[in-house]
């Protein structure tokens, strides 16, 4: 046997032992996407959104939560296949959780020094990363790992039920919590809460009036003040977009790792993958875990956002088919389909009164066009055809840079510019090329030519 | 193979004493037993629905044997789930290909080998230093196992497209992918034309050097069973009714009955022919 | 002993409402293994439909004859059964050979689409309406005190009546054969000579009709009809989702059986425990249900071939 056939098959543990990346390098490489991440979402609150004006800057706000909600459904029912139609229970948890650790937190840490007062109430506290913005960082990390023990809860069951029966628990689920919520009293009075126990404070959410008194921490306006001079808004659009930048780099490095491809695989082929050594009973578990942190995190910037006071009807099966449409129409698994489509539902519903407004001036109908009732028929519409007609959404499990206009034009563009010091060698787009180049290196020069000429059916090597 | 055999041919590898499993009252495999020697290429074989599948799949841990042993290298393998008895080193292919459709060529083997590496989840988010370096591994060694395979020029197309040929070495490759010790091949060349058969046999022989694996064949094209398997079991109805080398498994009369019947004074049969099922 | 049998009555007759939806639950799912998300939908639009069609003939209200209730019950389940047709024949068929999950979502679609085309002005709005009382409201006889009303036992027995007919149905006769036969193995069958497509339809035909009979009991027994995308239509099909489920999916006399049991956990647990969290009493049994006996109370293991 040649010295070629030999290193084609020793072992992996061998091969790994003899690539030494240099250490300085993958930091840089590890950590550039998240620093990037915070300082594009600083320039979309300083520049960019000074610039859309109140209204439009909201609306990208709100597009920010539904990528960061849409993308963390598509964990579970993009990368791992399971079918879960009651995410928006996640997002309540996470938001419950959050909201308790701002509203009762701040009373509890900052009533009793003076900080707070009932002449304020709990209203945003402190300046930009202020005592208050540090609060609600925290609640976001709470009420997404809350989030994430519900996420167990559900995910246990994914290990023995398929499909429409999975489908169902999770929809239990999500009415479960709706109508424990739903249960709870009224919030407690500021000056009454500082005395209040832990028990009786998780019981006090509001009820099915909502949670009232949430501080709004995530506005997109944050330099406004009102006519005596605080200020009235927070760096919303900051904290959003930085989260959303760091969700979807987590995501896609999830993609692209073992793990990723082991959920992944899952959803292909649940027998192949357990018989191929994945253990599809953790991969599950793990996928829902992770989509329940992540909803969580989206849930509590969903409740301190301006103009919304969490309440358990708004969070219900509703909610989630709007996010199971934004990831079905995005493409299950798609990272980059599900972005586009939950920005462009976030926007359709004011696009459509536009739309409608401009029709009906044009036939001479001068008036207010109502659509908000034609919104729900629409979807429910567009999600019927797109199932017919192009089940898998808009980049089915590919990536934008998956497709063919953009692997012939842009990517050798890209490749040349950033070469191996910006993207980590394996993530191989192009295995042939990839494979041309490693068998390069390896045997110094010459292209090693493939001496298994590849001919369908032809012997694949000599013995 | 008996003691004397086993002796001969080399250390076991996988050894199955007696598994019987019934599914309600049927029992589909009773005391079956088998010694795979350690390089070894042994063939199941038997009529459609006598229980060669399900023998696999109880090797594989997907059913759990009502009785019976299952070791491999003396470790004991009874009530493992199938992914640990994977990660233990036995993997398989399937009689009805099960590939993963919607990915690529490359990632069906890159998901095989990922099972080998040691990076966690925390270390896939920050992509340290180790995980870089067992990502490269494992996409040159997919890479160079489809080359073996003879479809590396196919790495980055969807598995699902593939020819069918091609389908089957993929999941030869990807099953390769795992490092096993033992290698379970579930009607490797079904559907396949004469010359593919013929290339794939060669290719099957190869593997147990190259890849340091033993060989267990289900095949129901008995040339090539009988040409490249060293020792042959035969099943019925879930019962072992012959087994041995090829020679002797081809002039047994409770195999020649089991394929083809209680036979007619027929002396015009030859003595080669081969029996399609 | 008053409450209680007041709640029992309530229990069968709220049963019998769940029974008739579950029916169609179970018979598309033993046809084509798949759950019908839209099927409550045609409860609601049963609902909803009868009201409409009393209101058109000029029946609503008070004082309608006797012979009102019969012929629209019958008018309600001949639209929604041709409803059900179309709906299969338009969003499901093309997707026969699809994986389920795609299915799946295209009957969430049909159900938002239904519920939220249902309340536009033009079709049926959002106020809630009074349904006509083509039922007399007065009690027919008095046990320990206890008014049984009329319309419980008419509810009753026209879904035993109807439950009936159907079993007769599905076993005595060649459709339902065919029916089964289908459910069995769907490629044999149209080997055999039986034209799939038509059962089929039949099969979702029947199974709308059947909702709509529950629908239109529901609104006599209860009076008030909320618009078509209000939670509580979507609880109730969801409970009658349960019912089928816990019975046995796939199973004609799980269904009933399964139905019975989630109204009486409902209803009972509503009057002597909290009545704010019955939803959560159903929910919690179909979790429990689908977690030790994933196959109902009467259905049968289906095992995939490795």
């Amino acid at each position: 046997m040649t010295e070629g056939s030999d290193a084609r098959t020793r072992k992996l543990a061998e091969r790994i032992a003899e690539i030494k990346p240099n250490p300085a390098v993958a930091l840089g490489r590890s950590a550039w996407p998240f620093l990037a991440a915070i300082v594009i979402a600083f320039l979309l609150q300083v520049v960019i959104a000074p610039m859309l004006g109140g209204f439009y800057a909201k609306t990208l706000l709100d597009i920010g939560i539904a990528i960061v909600l849409a993308s963390s459904l598509n964990i579970v029912n993009g990368f791992a296949g399971q079918f879960s139609i009651g995410h928006a229970g996640f997002m309540m948890v996470g938001g419950y959780a959050a909201a308790c650790v701002t509203y009762y937190g701040s009373i509890k840490l900052l009533m009793p020094q003076g900080e707070l007062t009932e002449a304020i109430g709990v209203s945003v506290l402190g300046g930009f990363l202020g005592s208050g913005d540090l609060l609600f960082l925290a609640s976001c990390i709470v009420g997404g790992v809350f989030a994430a023990a519900a996420g167990i809860v559900v995910g246990l069951p994914s290990l023995r039920l398929r499909g429409d029966y999975l489908a169902i628990v999770t929809l239990g689920f999500g009415e479960i919590v709706r109508v424990l919520v739903q249960q709870t009293s009224d919030v407690i009075e500021p000056v009454k809460a500082v005395d209040a126990g832990v028990g009786e404070m998780v019981t006090h959410l509001g009820g099915p009036l909502g949670f009232t008194g949430t501080p709004t921490y995530v506005s997109p306006t944050p330099w406004a003040t009102n006519a005596s001079g605080d200020q009235t808004g927070h760096a919303g659009i900051f904290f959003a977009y930085s989260i959303v930048g760091i969700l979807l780099v987590l995501v896609y490095r999830l993609k692209m790792s073992s793990q990723g491809r082991a959920l992944l695989a899952v959803r292909e082929n649940e027998v192949a993958a357990e018989a191929m050594g994945v253990d599809t009973a953790s991969s599950k578990v793990s996928a829902f875990v992770l989509a329940a942190f992540f909803a969580g995190v989206g849930g509590a910037l969903f409740a301190h956002s301006l103009g919304v006071t969490l309440n358990p009807n708004e969070l219900g099966f509703q909610k989630s088919i709007d996010l199971v449409i934004m990831v079905v129409l995005g493409g299950m698994g798609s990272i980059t389909g599900v972005v586009f489509a939950a920005a462009f539902l976030t926007v359709l519903p004011e696009l459509f009164r536009e739309a409608a407004q401009f029709i009906t001036h044009l036939v001479g109908y001068h008036g207010q066009v109502n659509t908000d009732a034609y919104r729900m028929p629409v979807y429910a519409l567009l999600l019927i055809l797109v199932m017919i007609l192009r089940p898998q959404g808009l980049f089915g499990i590919k990536e934008l840079w998956d497709l063919g206009f953009w692997r012939r034009y842009v990517i050798p563009v890209w490749r040349k510019a950033a070469g191996g010091w910006l993207i980590p060698k394996h993530e191989a787009r192009l295995p042939a090329a990839i494979a041309r180049e490693l068998s390069t290196e390896r045997t110094g020069g010459e292209p090693a030519k493939s001496d298994d000429s590849p001919k369908p059916g032809a012997s694949g090597d000599q013995p | 193979m008996n003691a004397a055999e086993v002796a001969w041919a080399g250390k076991p590898v996988l050894e199955a004493k007696q598994l019987a499993i019934a599914f309600g009252g049927l029992k589909a495999v009773s005391d079956f037993s088998l010694v795979l020697p350690e390089r070894g290429l042994c063939g199941l074989i038997g009529p459609n629905g006598a229980g060669k599948t399900t023998v696999f799949n109880l090797l594989t841990g997907v059913y759990q044997a009502d009785s019976g042993e299952i070791e491999l290298y003396k470790r004991r393998l009874n009530g493992m789930k199938p992914s640990a008895i994977a990660r233990a080193g036995l993997a398989r292919t399937f009689q009805n290909i099960r590939l993963f459709g919607e990915l690529s060529v490359l990632d069906n083997i890159r998901t095989a080998a990922g099972v080998r590496a040691r990076s966690g989840l925390v270390r896939s988010f920050l992509q340290t230093p180790l995980y870089l370096a067992e990502q490269q591994a494992i996409v040159e060694r997919s890479l160079d196992l489809l080359d073996v395979l003879g479809i590396a020029h196919r790495a980055g197309e969807q598995a699902k497209s593939l020819p069918y040929g091609d389908q089957r070495r993929l999941e030869i490759a990807r099953a390769l992918a795992t490092e096993p010790t033992v290698l379970l091949l579930d009607e490797p060349v079904a559907g396949m034309n004469t010359i593919e058969k013929r290339d794939m046999a060669k290719l099957i022989e190869s593997l147990r050097e190259r890849f340091e694996v033993s060989i267990l064949l289900i095949e129901h094209d008995m040339g090539l069973v009988m040409d490249i398997c060293e020792h042959i079991t035969v099943l019925d109805h879930g019962v072992t009714i012959a087994a041995g080398t090829p020679a002797m498994v081809q002039k047994d009369p409770s195999v020649i009955e089991a394929y083809l019947g209680v036979p007619d004074d027929d002396p015009e049969l030859p003595a080669d022919h081969q029996v399609v099922d | 002993m008053n409450d209680f049998l007041q709640t029992l009555v309530n229990a069968i007759a709220l049963g019998s409402l769940y029974a008739l939806t579950a029916l169609g639950y179970t018979l598309v799912y033993g046809v084509l293994r798949f759950i019908n998300f839209a099927h409550s939908d045609v409860f609601t639009l049963g609902a909803w439909v009868s009201f409409t069609i009393a209101g058109w003939i000029g029946w609503a209200g008070t004082g309608s004859p006797i012979f009102a209730m019969p012929v629209i019950l019958f008018l309600a389940m001949a639209i929604c059964a041709a409803l059900g047709i179309a709906i299969e024949t338009f969003a499901y068929r093309p997707l026969r050979r699809a994986p389920r999950l795609n299915v799946l979502i295209t009957a969430i679609g049909v159900s938002l689409l239904l519920q939220n085309v249902g309340q536009l002005k033009w079709a049926f709005g959002t106020q809630p309406q009074r349904m006509a009382e083509l039922v007399e409201d007065r009690s027919l006889f008095t046990i320990y005190d206890v008014h049984i009303r009329l319309v419980d036992v008419v509810v009753v027995i026209l879904a035993a009546l109807l439950v009936v007919a159907l079993e007769r149905l599905v076993y005595g006769t060649r459709i339902g054969r065919a029916m089964r036969a289908v459910s069995f193995d769907e490629r044999v069958a149209s080997l055999m000579g039986i034209d799939v497509n038509r059962v089929i339809s039949i099969t979702f035909g029947i199974g709308s009709a059947l909702a709509a009979a529950g629908g239109l009991l529901f609104a006599l027994k209860y009076g008030s009809i909320k618009q078509t995308a209000d939670a509580t239509w979507v609880l109730l099909g969801l409970k009658a989702f349960v019912a089928a489920v816990v019975g046995g999916i796939g199973n004609v006399r799980g269904a009933v059986a399964g139905a019975l049991l989630i109204s009486f956990v409902e209803v009972f647990g509503a009057a002597y425990l909290s009545p704010h969290m019955k939803d959560l009493y159903v929910f919690v049994i179909l979790i429990g249900v689908l977690l030790f006996k994933p196959s109902g109370l009467f259905g049968k293991a289906v095992t995939e071939k490795v």
